[in-house]
């Protein structure tokens, strides 16, 4: 059996893509590494998804309970608790997948595949907490995952450090548990969250330090008391702000990084800006026919742009595997000017509308994006916020500049 | 009439000379070890390598010197029987100015009379090829081929295995209170768990080997903990492929880079005096580390700003005169293996003969060897290692291999429940994640845990038939949670 797309990873951009796939006519199989399609969306139990892509305020199990209907009423297969050892590129048209699973270890066949395995957390030695190691530090997701899929418990006084969706989204549901939050610790000036999830702070009275980070640890068994102080516009602690605050947990939230190692060792180029790898506009790596989408590809803020690049990178996929590869372009790369951090995708032809997705490096009020020859207002960018702005064909110039300018 | 012999301490040492003494007719070997698991002291946090032997200087010390030459050739054998993982790599002591170059004369000097084979010098020319990426200031360097890297935690779990396959009792959780002492000779050991009589107390007990000597009136040496700090770099940031030193200090050997067993770029240690109380601070230190970086990119240029993916503090006992201690004390049946700094993870094996004959030689024991012994033990599976046959067969006779747990260094759920069956067969008592974690490798990958570290705690939970929360990171007092969701609002009403 040799498949036209496998899709890596069973979230919702995997499940979109395979949906996607299938309906344009490929015959797709989708590989999940946990025991449950969905992804992380099935430790998300608060509101907010599907807003922009459905027009309705659902719950992460809820929105993913409405793909995994579909990808099963589609009779779409798909492997549980499949982890992927190796990929290897034998022929453009014959990509092998090396898989341990419940079933034994499988040599799977395709032309095409969508990686969406998603990202892992930041955690604390990353971002260069020292001092104890001691049982109470846990990334915001491990916290979540230990509440809501396995109903623990992980402390009473808990510290937040970053200010981010999820530190926030936890900041909440540690407190309606009846936890106190003694405090969220960011790092930069500004805060990392979206507005909407802002207002957590002011509801249970949870002060935020900006400009500010942890240090050190400090415990025993567990952990009694965090280390932090003031930072300087260059994020370099400043000598004599240092304070210890007492709690019993730490929680870090410091961001996500594209699960891109597979990927790595096929040597397709990574961007440093986004951490995943870089694409053309069809969501296609430097390796022909390997497409991806989700959090794999640019850390998105909403799994609506989840979805949608799922979407599209399952139907070039199949495009991929039935006509033998994509059409040559004279590609044009797209330039990050001012105030930009990164971009997706890396290339675009100007043959077709495209959706870029960007983020600032700062925030800006009454900002204007310069795509090309265009002009878009915008009343504020954060970095907090990813930008998502359709390009019609006829505003694609060559060259092609990103710019955010106040 | 068979002779009780008690080994305070469930380290590299005490686990090394309980492995010789388990050779023994009429030896009944007990450890006792006051922490949770076997491993978990000096054991457990140390640059893992099996020194060549040409450091320490014959004349001031003594047993170091020839313990370690000895050490080295008995863990070649040991990592084949206890299937021990392990890379012999060689290292490079690294001149960088013209006077190291002198010092590397000295050291190949002192490795000839210690009986260290293959070394020699290496000029600039050779090193570079030798080692591509090493500092261009390198001016040459000492080559020591038979210097070797092992998984240290898990050497003390293996040699724990077959020594407890081979007939000695481990007591986990149980500190020693009080040593029984009278007409001159030691009667046993007092703890928690009760008296246990004891015509033979060896004293391997880390970092409070002082304070256990000084239960029997022994107050002539004093420990004094050295910190030593470490970095770990994720997969992909190259290493170099042999061990590199710096020519040493009278202090250290100095920072060392190298691919380590794993195969991530390991950098450390420093080397920081510790006061007497302060046996337990493992804590890391922003300037420890950065003086770590700085130290080991004079060797190794290219290690980037980012991609740490761990760091981690050991404490090594310094004895006060540098030499390890090593003796028959006069209080008859008591031993003292104390002050076993570097060289002691290589010396260990070494160590434990080294016992045996005081055993013979000092207190005049005839020792009777077991007709028959087991000198192998097998190692957990490694699924994702074996050939795809093999690997295919072993999940088809149980799906649990094949189920990928910890995603970072492809361990599955059959490998964790072997580990949880290995805790169980030398007693651990309280689950934790470290006692998977150095038996199997999960949660020491990139992402250190934050995947697969609760579903762990789950199959622990599930195994030892507590609760979720109850299950611990390292021993009690770690545990992972405070109760069920619902415990803080049940509280409150």
């Amino acid at each position: 059996m040799i498949y036209d797309v496998v899709v890596i990873g069973g979230g919702p951009a995997g499940l979109a893509a395979a949906i996607k796939a299938h309906e344009e006519g490929g015959k797709v199989l989708i590989l999940e590494q946990a025991e449950y399609l969905g992804g992380i969306l099935q430790q998300c139990i608060h509101p907010g998804f599907g807003i922009h892509y459905l027009g309705e305020d659902l719950t992460g199990p809820e929105f993913a309970s409405l793909f995994i209907e579909k990808v099963r009423s589609l009779n779409i297969p798909y492997i549980l608790s499949a982890h992927v050892m190796k990929i290897e590129i034998m022929l453009p048209l014959a990509k092998k997948i090396q898989l341990i699973a419940p079933k034994g270890t499988k040599d799977i066949e395709t032309k095409a595949i969508v990686y969406t395995a998603g990202a892992r957390e930041k955690h604390g030695f990353e971002i260069g907490i020292t001092g104890d190691r001691v049982s109470g530090i846990y990334t915001a997701g491990e916290a979540q995952s230990l509440m809501d899929l396995y109903g623990v418990m992980p402390g009473k006084r808990v510290l937040i450090v970053g200010s981010g969706d999820v530190g926030l989204i936890m900041a909440r549901r540690l407190s309606l548990e009846g936890a106190r939050v003694v405090g969220v610790v960011e790092l930069m000036p500004y805060p990392g969250g979206l507005a909407r999830n802002l207002v957590i702070l002011r509801d249970f009275n949870i002060p935020l330090y900006l400009s500010h980070r942890v240090l050190e640890v400090h415990g025993r068994g567990r952990v009694e008391r965090v280390k932090m102080a003031r930072v300087n516009s260059k994020g370099k602690t400043i000598p004599g702000t240092e304070r210890w605050i007492e709690c019993d947990t730490l929680l870090i939230s410091a961001g996500l990084v594209p699960d891109v190692r597979v990927l790595e060792s096929l040597g397709i180029r990574i961007d440093p800006s986004t951490g995943g790898p870089v694409v053309n506009e069809f969501l296609e790596t430097t390796a022909p026919g390997v497409f991806v989408a989700g959090n794999s590809l640019v850390i998105n803020d909403l799994v609506d742009y989840a979805v949608e690049q799922g979407e599209r990178a399952g139907m070039q996929a199949v495009r991929y595997a039935k006509n033998g590869g994509l059409p040559s372009m004279n590609w044009i790369p797209v330039e990050k000017g001012g105030n930009v951090r990164c971009v997706i995708p890396h290339y675009i032809n100007g043959e077709n509308e495209v959706i870029l997705y960007l983020r600032a490096r700062k925030p800006v009020k009454d900002a204007t994006l310069v795509t090309g020859k265009k002009m878009h207002k915008i009343p504020v960018v954060t970095p907090a916020e990813m930008l998502r702005v359709k390009i019609k064909k006829e505003d694609i110039t060559r060259p092609f500049k990103v710019e955010v300018s106040p | 009439m068979s002779i009780r012999v008690t080994i305070v301490g469930g380290g590299i040492v005490g686990a090394s000379i309980a492995r010789v003494l388990s050779r023994y007719e009429n030896l009944k070997v007990h450890i006792i070890e006051k922490m949770s698991d076997v491993g978990w002291g000096v054991s457990k946090a140390n640059t893992a390598l099996i020194h060549g032997g040409y450091d320490d200087d014959p004349q001031k010390y003594p047993l170091r010197a020839s313990l370690c030459v000895k050490g080295n050739r008995l863990w070649q054998k040991w990592v084949k029987d206890l299937e021990i993982p392990h890379v012999w790599s060689g290292a490079l002591i690294i001149a960088l100015q013209n006077e190291d170059i002198k010092h590397l004369s000295t050291l190949l000097e002192r490795g000839i009379r210690n009986g260290v084979p293959e070394m020699r010098l290496v000029e600039k020319e050779e090193l570079q090829a030798l080692q591509p990426g090493i500092a261009s200031e390198a001016t040459g360097a000492l080559y020591v081929p038979t210097v070797g890297q092992i998984a240290s935690p898990r050497a003390t779990v293996a040699i724990i295995e077959n020594a407890v396959k081979n007939g000695v009792k481990i007591h986990l959780e149980t500190e020693v209170q009080g040593i029984k002492v009278s007409d001159g000779e030691v009667k046993g050991i007092q703890t928690p768990r009760g008296f246990m009589e004891s015509d033979v107390v060896i004293n391997a007990a880390g970092l409070y080997a002082d304070e256990i000597s000084r239960m029997v009136g022994l107050d002539y040496f004093t420990l004094r903990p050295r910190k030593g700090e470490y970095l770990i770099y994720r997969h992909g940031i190259p290493g170099p492929t042999r061990v590199l030193f710096p020519t040493p200090t009278p202090k250290s050997k100095g920072i060392i880079v190298t691919t380590e067993v794993g195969g991530h770029l390991m950098i450390g240690p420093n080397a920081q005096d510790m006061e007497r109380d302060e046996k337990d601070n493992l804590a890391t230190t922003e300037e420890g580390l950065k003086e770590v970086l700085q130290g080991a990119r004079k060797l190794w240029p290219g290690i980037p700003d980012r991609g740490v993916i761990r760091t981690f503090a050991g404490l090594r006992p310094e004895p006060p005169n540098g030499d390890f201690i090593i003796r028959a004390e006069e209080v008859w049946g008591f031993i003292n293996v104390a002050g076993i700094r570097s060289p002691g993870l290589t010396s260990a094996p070494a160590i434990g003969y080294f016992v045996r004959d005081i055993l013979r030689r000092d207190l005049g024991l005839k020792l009777v060897p077991k007709r028959r012994w087991y000198p192998r033990r097998r190692d957990i599976t490694r699924i994702a290692a074996i050939p795809d046959a093999q690997r295919d067969r072993k999940i088809r006779a149980r799906s649990e291999y094949g189920q990928v747990i910890c995603r970072c260094n492809h361990i599955t759920k059959g490998e964790i429940l072997d580990a949880v069956e290995r805790m169980k067969y030398i007693n651990v008592k309280t689950p934790s994640i470290d006692s998977v974690k150095f038996r199997t490798g999960a949660t020491s990958g990139e992402c250190q845990g934050s995947f697969c570290m609760v579903r762990i705690a789950m199959l622990l939970a599930q195994e030892y038939g507590v609760p979720l929360w109850n299950v611990t990171l390292k021993g009690p007092g770690s545990e992972l949670g405070i109760g069920d969701i619902n415990s803080l609002r049940r509280e409150k009403k």
